[in-house]
Parts: C-alpha cells; sequence; structure tokens
C-alpha cells in the first residue's frame, strides 16, 4: 500500500514538474560569498569596460549599507527563512569559454538541454520567426536570426556582448529606469549581475521577428542575477518573450532579476513572460525565489504592455510597472498567476502617470490552490500635472479549495482631479456543484478545472502571442494537476 | 435499461433514501412525485454519482452494468443525463466550447470522431430552434445571467445535443411560463424513442399533460409509496399527497416484500 503511494507520489512530481532535470554540463563557478572582490571577479570574467565596474561596486556599497540598515524587505505577503547572502555563489558559467560564433559551436549538451524543454535552438533558427537568446546559469549561451536582425538595424544579443560591441549605448540607458538604489534586490542585482538580454530598435523600425530569450538556472548553490535592457527609439516596435525553468533542487535558490524598458516617443514595447521556475515540493521544499524588479518608462505616445504567466517558483515578488512619462502614453498589464501547494506570490504592478492624458488597464487573474497564498499589490498614483489621466484596473482571483488565501492590495494615489481610476475586484471559487455539472455533461475533473481556468484567464490569454499561449495554457493545466479534490 | 434495488442512501449521515426499487425500462416515461423533501433529487443525485451521497445499501444496473461503480463522467458517457433542479452558472466559459467539450468527451467514448467548430456550430443551431433558444446564448458563459426559465431550456437544449439514454429531468417544468413550458415539452418529446428512457421528477400533473407517463410513483420519506399509471399523477394533483400517507404503511409492507425478493434468501 504504502509503496504504491510512494510510486504515485513519484510519478505525479514527474508530470508536476517535466523541467526538473539537471544537465550535466561542466561549468565555472566562483566561491561562494559577496564582496567586492567577487564583483571584482565577475567584471573581469565578462572582460567589462571600467566604468562598468565602478557602476557595480557603487551597487555593491549601496547594497552593503541597505543590508546592514534593513535587510532584505518584508512588506510583501510572503514568508521564508532570512537568506544568508554568503553561501550563494554570484557566478556560474558553462566551462567553455570561447566567445561562440554560431549555434554549430554550442555544446551539444547544452543544446540537448533546450531541445528538452522545447526549444530546439537549430529548428527555431530554421522554421519559426522567433529569435532566440538562451541563458543558461546567467550566460547566454547562443543568439539565433543576429544577421537578419541586424539587415534591419536590430540589435539583440547578450548583455555581456553588448557591453563589448555597444558600450555607448549600454552606458545610456542602464539604471535609467531602474536605478542602482532602486530596491533590495534591484541594487544586489546592479552588483552581481551576470548576463541577459540586450535589445535595441532603432528609430522607425519594426521589428520583423518576435525576439525572445529562454533563460535556465542549471548550477546548484547559484544565484541567478540577470539583467534585462530593451531599448526602442523613436517610433519602434518591438515583440519580447521570455521564458524561464530551473531543475528540481532541494534547497531554494536566489533569483534576482532586473528588466528595463525605454520606450521613446511614440515607440511600442509588448514584453510577455512565461514564468516557470521550479516551485518547490508538495510540502514547500526547493523552488525558486523570484524577486524581480521590472520597469518600463514610456515617452510621448509610447506603449508598454506586459503580458505574463506566472506558474512557477516558491515565492514571487514583483510588480512589472510602467512610468508614464509623456503624455498620451500608454501602459497595461496583463497577468495570470498561478500558486499551487505551498507556493507564495506576492504580485502586480505600479502605473504611474507623469504625463498628460496618459492611461493604464490592469487586468490580474490570480489562481490559488492547494495551500497556496496569493496577494495583488498594485499602485494606481497620478500624478498633479497628469491631467485627464486614466485607469482601468480588474483584479480577480479564483480559488481551487478551502485551504488558500487570495488578497487584494490596491494603493489608489490621485493627485489630479480631472482622473478617472476605475478599479473592479472579485473573488471566486471552483465550486464542487461546478464541477460536478461538468463532470455530468461527461468532462473530466480535469478538463473541467482546465476549461473554467482558462476562462478566467482568456482576456489575458490573448494578449499572449500565440505559440507562447499554447504553451501557457499547457502549463496551466500542469501547475494545477490534482489540485481540486 | 435501469434497475434500482432497494437502495439506501445517506447525506451527512443523515439517512435519506430507505430502500428504493425502481424498474426502468428502454423506452418507458416514469414520473416520479413527492412532497418536498421526500428524496427525489437525492435520488436523481445518487444516480449520477455526485459527491457526498453515500449509498449504504441496495444496488443500481444500467444497461447490465454497475452503475454506482461508475465516476459520474463515465455515468455521463454511458448515456446518463440529469436536467439539473438548479442548474449552476460557470462564469468565463462559453456555452458553445463547454457543450462542444462534453459532446466530444461522449463521442470519444463510443469510438466516433470529435465534432469539428462547425459541425458542432450547425448541430447546436440546428437543436437550439427546436427549443425556441435564441443562438446567441451560445456565446454566452454556461447559465451566467440566464433567467431561471432559460435555464431549464438550456439543460433540454444541453439533452438535445447530447442524445442520452437515460434522462433524468429534476423539475424541469419549474420556472417555467405556459410557453416555455409547451416548447420545453416538445424537446423533450421529440426526444422519446423506443431505445430512450426518462425519469420525470415533477410536482405538477401541468408537465404530465405534455409529456405522457407510462407510470407514476410517489416518493415519501425515502421510500416510493405507491406506483400507478398516468391516472395516479391526477389523483396526486386532484387530492394532495395525504390520502396516499395514510395508505403507505400497506405501500411500504408491499414494497418491502418486493425489495425481500429480489435480496434473496442469502441475506
Ligand atoms: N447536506 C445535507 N444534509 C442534511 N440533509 C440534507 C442534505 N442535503 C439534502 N438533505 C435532506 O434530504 C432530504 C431530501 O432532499 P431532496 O432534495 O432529495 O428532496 P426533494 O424531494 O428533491 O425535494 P423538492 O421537491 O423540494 O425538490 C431533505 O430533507 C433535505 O433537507
Ligand atoms: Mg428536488
Amino acid at each position: 500500500m504504502s509503496k504504491s503511494t510512494e510510486a504515485s507520489d513519484f510519478v505525479d512530481q514527474q508530470e508536476e514538474y517535466k523541467y526538473g532535470f539537471f544537465s550535466d554540463i561542466e561549468s565555472d563557478v566562483a566561491p561562494p560569498g559577496l564582496n567586492e572582490d567577487i564583483v571584482r571577479l565577475i567584471s573581469s570574467k565578462k572582460e567589462e569596460p571600467e566604468w562598468m565596474l565602478e557602476w557595480r561596486l557603487e551597487a555593491f556599497r549601496a547594497w552593503e549599507q541597505m543590508n546592514a540598515r534593513d535587510g532584505e524587505p518584508r512588506w510583501a505577503q510572503v514568508k521564508f527563512p532570512p537568506i544568508d547572502y554568503q553561501a550563494i555563489s554570484y557566478y556560474a558559467a558553462p566551462k567553455d569559454k570561447k566567445t561562440l560564433e554560431s549555434l554549430d559551436e554550442v555544446d551539444p549538451e547544452l543544446l540537448a538541454t533546450f531541445d528538452k524543454l522545447g526549444i530546439s535552438l537549430n529548428e527555431q533558427k530554421r522554421l519559426s520567426g522567433v529569435a532566440v537568446d538562451a541563458v543558461f546559469d546567467s550566460v547566454s549561451v547562443a543568439t539565433t536570426f543576429k544577421g537578419a536582425l541586424a539587415d534591419v538595424g536590430v540589435i539583440f544579443c547578450s548583455f555581456s556582448e553588448a557591453l563589448r560591441e555597444h558600450p555607448d549605448l549600454v552606458r545610456k540607458y542602464l539604471g535609467t529606469v531602474v536605478p542602482v538604489r532602486d530596491n533590495f534586490y534591484a541594487t544586489l542585482n546592479s552588483a552581481v549581475f551576470s548576463d541577459g538580454s540586450f535589445c535595441y530598435i532603432p528609430a522607425g523600425v519594426r521589428c520583423p521577428m518576435e525576439l525572445s530569450t529562454y533563460f535556465r538556472i542549471n548550477a546548484a548553490n547559484t544565484g541567478q542575477f540577470e539583467r534585462t535592457l530593451i531599448v526602442a527609439e523613436e517610433g519602434a516596435h518591438v515583440s519580447y518573450l521570455e521564458g524561464c525553468t530551473a531543475p528540481m533542487r532541494d534547497e531554494n535558490q536566489l533569483h534576482a532579476a532586473v528588466v528595463e524598458l525605454v520606450a521613446m516617443p511614440g515607440a511600442n514595447i509588448k514584453y510577455s513572460t512565461v514564468q516557470n521556475w521550479y516551485p518547490g515540493d508538495k510540502d514547500g521544499k526547493g523552488g525558486i525565489y523570484n524577486f524581480v524588479t521590472k520597469r518600463g518608462k514610456c515617452m510621448d505616445n509610447a506603449k508598454i504592455s506586459w503580458t505574463q504567466v506566472e506558474t512557477g517558483s516558491a515565492i514571487t515578488w514583483k510588480y512589472p510597472s510602467v512610468v508614464l512619462q509623456g503624455d498620451n502614453s500608454v501602459g497595461e498589464f496583463y497577468s495570470v498567476a498561478v500558486t499551487n501547494n505551498m507556493q507564495q506570490a506576492d504580485t502586480g504592478t505600479k502605473m504611474v502617470h507623469l504625463g498628460k492624458n496618459t492611461k493604464s488597464t490592469i487586468i490580474s487573474k490570480g489562481i490559488s490552490a492547494g495551500k497556496a497564498q496569493q496577494s495583488y499589490r498594485g499602485l494606481v498614483q497620478i500624478s498633479p500635472k497628469a491631467e485627464n489621466a486614466r485607469n482601468y484596473s480588474q483584479c480577480d482571483s479564483l480559488l481551487l479549495g478551502d485551504k488558500c488565501g487570495a488578497h487584494t492590495f490596491p494603493y489608489i494615489d490621485v493627485r489630479n482631479a480631472s482622473a478617472q481610476v476605475e478599479h473592479e475586484a472579485s473573488t471566486s471559487k471552483i465550486g464542487e456543484d461546478q464541477l460536478f455539472y461538468c463532470r455530468q455533461r461527461g468532462l473530466s475533473e480535469e478538463d473541467a478545472v482546465s476549461m473554467i481556468v482558462n476562462g478566467f484567464c482568456k482576456e489575458v490569454f490573448k494578449e499572449l502571442p500565440m505559440e507562447f499561449a499554447v504553451e501557457a495554457q499547457a502549463l496551466l493545466g500542469i501547475s494545477l494537476e490534482g489540485a481540486v479534490g | 435499461m435501469l434497475k434500482i434495488r432497494n437502495l439506501h442512501a445517506q447525506v451527512d449521515g443523515k439517512d435519506i433514501l430507505k430502500g428504493i426499487t425502481l424498474d426502468v425500462k428502454a423506452g418507458e416515461v416514469h414520473a416520479v412525485m413527492g412532497p418536498n423533501g421526500s428524496g427525489k433529487s437525492t435520488l436523481a443525485c445518487v444516480l449520477t454519482g455526485r459527491e457526498g451521497y453515500v449509498v449504504t445499501k441496495g444496488s443500481v444496473e444500467f444497461e447490465g452494468q454497475d452503475l454506482l461503480a461508475m465516476a459520474p463522467e463515465e455515468r455521463a458517457r454511458e448515456g446518463v443525463f440529469l436536467s439539473f433542479q438548479y442548474p449552476v452558472e460557470i462564469p468565463g466559459m462559453s456555452t458553445a466550447y463547454f457543450l462542444k467539450a462534453a459532446v466530444n468527451a461522449v463521442r470519444k467514448h463510443h469510438g466516433l470522431d470529435a465534432l469539428d467548430a462547425m459541425d458542432f456550430l450547425k448541430l447546436a443551431k440546428e437543436k437550439a430552434k427546436l427549443v425556441h433558444m435564441d443562438e446567441s446564448f451560445l456565446n454566452r458563459s454556461v447559465n451566467e445571467g440566464f433567467s431561471g426559465g432559460e435555464k431549464k431550456r438550456n439543460e433540454i437544449f444541453q439533452m438535445t445535443m447530447l442524445e442520452p439514454k437515460l434522462a433524468i429531468l429534476d423539475e424541469t417544468d419549474s420556472g417555467l411560463d405556459v410557453d416555455a413550458l409547451r416548447t420545453v415539452s416538445e424537446g423533450v418529446n421529440a426526444m422519446r424513442s423506443p431505445e430512450r428512457a426518462m425519469i420525470v421528477i415533477t410536482h405538477y400533473q401541468r408537465l404530465l399533460d405534455h409529456i405522457k407517463a407510462d407510470m407514476t410513483h410517489v416518493l415519501s420519506d425515502g421510500r416510493i409509496v405507491k406506483s400507478g399509471g398516468p391516472e395516479l399523477a391526477l389523483e396526486v394533483e386532484a387530492k394532495g399527497y395525504g390520502w396516499i400517507a395514510g395508505d403507505s404503511q400497506a405501500g411500504h409492507s408491499e414494497l418491502a416484500k418486493v425489495a425481500k425478493a429480489v435480496e434473496g434468501p442469502a441475506s
């Protein structure tokens, strides 16, 4: 009896997190610990310019102060033991050090890993219209379609490469949206970030294909601190996707990324995320701490749209935000967050209206199952000069079972009387009666749950690029397996 | 088709069904009447496998199979359909999407190809006409914001789409205006066939004016206290349940005998 139970648990686990394999790739790992020498080591490993090292060191000193004064922020509705920042290794890279000229030079084991994730770099290169940058343990290993993009002047490469090839561009925009001292994790990231993606779309150019980055944490005991910077010059358009997975490990791993988006006048940036970091096991053992700062800045008539489907991580702490600095600029946030078992999420957005006639839309769908706790935390701020600003927020929570929780913390700060701010919230529950009704019509319980959940999320899914929408739906099914009953 | 033998069932530890024995053959329509709280809906829930309804004794055979051993969705796919007394709302799920999945789950079970969106819509529009439903409801969320009467119509519409072998209609007539009652009854009558059986739970003769039952049963306190032809329904309508209750001892012992015979000497 107990044997078969264990066996089924094991099978369940496989099903639940199918990306939990570990790749046996030799990697170059820095010893655990955080100090100036480590920051210098990272910078020198990456052969960075001097100003970059100085920038990192400034961040590191700021972080040390923050850490000594208050430690990590504790205002979010999540619980976790203090993190020992000296026990983490801040740099891990696949060993093969030489710069890669093409995909053919990538370690075959690495390519196999991405194949397993359903991202065949070779296939993608040949078939689809998606350019992929693959980041493995903080280091970008392959970027596809570079040539085709270069023809229209689009730069899409790893952050390290950008620092080597386009240092002036990076220097001009880095930290302009998320300053070095923005918050504890962003400051930490500024000190130790190892890689990430850089995109630059010149004025007037519509990026001819979706740009996408896949992040994979592989090495044990390492943190992942990637940095993404996207700049869309005047009138430029770009759609960017990121996907994330990690192996199953018993210890928690820290992921503290920073994403900065710059939308110059009339530019349009669409940023989509499917986040599926390892969520930990049923009892809450292991899993990624996902403490991420994402922010975009819109100049006149520009638009930034964040769309995210978050099913992974033991703890999620992130608030993709838009600073609507220019007149007539538009910010959007579409989010589906799923928490099951012992997962915790405190997530939402900030829409900061500075310019006139600025407009923002927030659609947040939270799904909780098992013993998971989820909070929506959203700020809508209308500054005194933001004439005729408009915001519409809708936060819906769906509960599966009665051991989970959903909380909503809207912060509305209006300092201009012409503003129109609307906030709607709802909480519903997949009830036994709904499931029985579906089953009485011949649907299995799993299908019924996934149909109800997909219906609940459809306003967000329709914002995702096609191929991601399919992936997102499948992910939701996996994440909620066995969540009812 | 359906053989219920000495069925006992509990809800929350409370005995609700206290020995129901009933045979329904293909092609027959059985009316089940009885005062509020007598166990009519409970019987429907037990037959369709709703959670929380615990069978403590007895058996149910459907087409030669042990119905009680099957999961609710298996029963549905095998052809047991319940028109709910209180149809459930499912916000965010369109009726068309929901029903297409249901129809295809049943088809798959019988080894048939899935209907594609075009074929499904064609069929759905045809059947919607039958119960005079506006096509637009196909795009609305299942039962959400439907009026009481529309919900009942939607139940019958789903029945015509799913073409069950055994349909259990739990107070499908309540909440319907006169015209709706007629269209719903027409929908039900159109479904009558020698291969199909129906159990029609109702309080009113007015439904049975439209849907002619072969047999009528009166349920009281979890037992069938009287069975008869269509005339029994008329009598109930005229005299209420009191006269049967007085007679119920006789009804009881008679049924008890049947139940004994069924259980056999072994028990
Ligand atoms: N969860 C429950 N706990 C205790 N008693 C219950 C529960 N559910 C139903 N019952 C009881 O079971 C009995 C039968 O209920 P049922 O719904 O089957 O009656 P009914 O014959 O369908 O009545 P109506 O004509 O009003 O629809 C009632 O006394 C009801 O209160
Ligand atoms: Mg009832």
